[in-house]
């Protein structure tokens, strides 16, 4: 284990108890942002309008950590003006939270969806969307235990998984407007399956991002932006 | 703790690839080129492999890299760890001091061994200008304090002498907080104003290279701010080499800076690259606070 770096404390000195807080408080966001995103799917999944209605009350939750660790972020950039590792550490957490947060409010438009979907019958067995919903749940598990174990090589792994969840709804779009256009009855609920698909293409994007982070904090080389050969 | 040999980036013969690739959309340079293409300025003071004793203590190991002309370059490191020795070298302050000596290597200032029988000291000190941690004016008027040097040479054409204080005290960022008392005592300004005359003293002699050992640590954050305003508009016309603890000021003022630790060159490189991405676990255990 390395014996110095973000994630290990250094002393029992200010800066290190602020690192740690910080840490802990994006971990707390994590396990929070998995827990919702989970409840989300089993709303849909299992029918049950209870779990749907408590992603959104779950979700100020997540708001307040996002806030909470700008406010730490900002107070140890402030007091500390920290440089190297720590100084990448501050930036990638405050983006990280911002992830998870965002993350957040789409497990919040599956729970709104899926309360809406739920009225109907459902349109067609849903395969597509919960294996969707497991790879990104994947990627999001991978990425912090990328930042957690201190591993870029997980980060970067993730990053190409992302094309597989942008192909999976492309195809489900496809699919879906050929329900509507056959049958204009089905427009509500393969509008909200797409409305679903997209969330998941979209928290997939943010778990992406979240790898990049993580594979810039410990390799200090930024990989945003670079074509998948490139990557 | 383990010693690993120093990376020089800046090495001509390695040049940095990585960065030098790098462009923006606009075909603008990018931060890395514009970098790049600083750090291969041309060398104005070598050193080559240099040991240095105090007595039988053996102060520097092998210090070995370039110092680019018209760039800041800082020495940080804990406190003992060969820095601000390493600066008296570049000038032979520490011939003034008893039982001292470069013990190997050389240091060429423009192609030039420094520590060569020949080289006049008092010639050399004109070209590598010094400007000490506590301000040190002597008890004369500020125009007095100027033109010292300049008088040590025979000057006393006046014209000649007032051209030289205000351009030196304009070059200091001086003259308009002290254009209407020249003559009134150096000592009555304030620790900022005479730290920033101690610097238009050095360069009122038209130096090549300015070595400043801790050139703010006496004074207030204002004060701070304006030398390192100084430091960085001198740097236009100057080679700079500062000693500085103060990791910040290394960060903002410097663009190179070199780590040492017990004597040793630990890393030396862009400052942007020390302070986001060092090479060595020391420097940035050390510039992170861990250490030191």
């Amino acid at each position: 284990m390395p014996t110095t770096g973000p994630n290990v404390p250094f002393s029992n000195g200010p800066a290190a108890e602020q690192i740690v807080k910080i840490r802990e408080t994006l971990l707390m966001m994590a396990s929070l942002t998995d827990r919702n995103l989970s409840l989300a799917m089993r709303s849909l999944v299992d029918r049950d309008e209870k779990l749907a209605a408590s992603v959104e009350a779950e979700d100020s939750q997540l708001d307040e950590l996002e806030v909470a660790v700008d406010e730490l972020v900002i107070n140890h950039m402030a007091t500390h003006a920290p440089v190297a590792t720590d100084c990448r550490f501050m930036l990638v957490a405050s983006k990280i939270s911002s992830n998870l947060e965002r993350i957040g409010d789409q497990a919040v438009s599956i729970a709104r969806r899926s309360l809406e979907l739920n009225r109907e019958p459902l349109l067609k067995p849903l395969i597509d969307i919960p294996r969707m919903a497991n790879m990104a749940e994947g990627m999001l598990r991978d990425g912090i235990t990328a930042f957690v174990d201190r591993k870029p090589e997980l980060a970067q792994g993730i990053i190409k998984r992302d094309k597989e969840v942008d192909m999976i709804n492309k195809q489900l779009a496809r699919e879906l407007t050929s329900f509507m256009l056959e049958d204009p009855t089905t427009i509500t609920r393969a509008l909200n399956l797409t409305i679903v698909a997209r969330c998941l293409e979209r928290i997939a994007d943010h778990c992406k991002n979240i790898a990049e982070e993580v594979y810039y904090l410990y390799q200090a080389v930024d990989i945003r932006h670079e074509r998948a050969a490139g990557a | 703790m383990s010693q690993t040999s120093p990376t020089t980036m800046m090495d001509e013969s390695t040049p940095n690839t990585q960065t030098a690739e790098v462009a923006s959309p606009q075909n603008k340079p990018a931060p890395a080129v514009e970098q790049a293409a600083r750090l291969n300025a041309p060398t104005v003071i070598d050193i080559n492999n240099v040991d240095f004793h105090y007595g039988a203590n053996k102060a520097l190991h092998n210090i070995h890299f370039p110092i680019k002309e018209k760039l800041v370059t800082a020495f940080i490191g804990p406190s003992g760890c060969g820095k601000s020795t390493l600066l008296r070298c570049l000038n032979r302050m520490n011939d003034l001091i008893d039982d001292t000596r470069v013990s190997a290597g050389s240091i060429k200032i423009s192609g030039v061994d420094i520590y060569h029988p020949s080289v006049d000291v008092i010639e050399l000190r004109k070209r590598v200008g010094m400007v000490f941690q506590k301000s040190n004016p002597f008890p004369k008027s500020v125009y007095e304090n100027v033109v010292y040097g300049l008088r040590l040479q025979g000057v006393n054409d006046k014209s000649r002498l007032d051209e030289t204080v205000e351009r030196s005290l304009r070059g200091a960022a001086l003259w308009e907080e002290v254009r209407d008392r020249l003559h009134s005592s150096a000592l009555g300004l304030s620790g900022g104003q005479q730290q920033r005359l101690c610097i238009a003293r050095a360069i009122a002699v038209e130096p090549e290279i300015i070595l400043m050992d801790e050139p703010c640590s006496a004074l207030d954050p204002i004060a701070t701010v304006k030398v390192e305003e100084l430091i960085h508009q001198l740097k236009q016309d100057y080679t700079i080499v500062i000693v500085t603890h103060n990791m910040q000021q290394a960060g903002r003022c410097s663009d190179v800076t070199a780590f040492f630790y017990m004597g040793r060159l630990i890393e030396i490189d862009a400052t942007e690259k020390i302070f986001t991405n060092p090479s060595q676990k020391q420097t940035e255990d050390y510039i992170s606070g861990r250490f030191g």
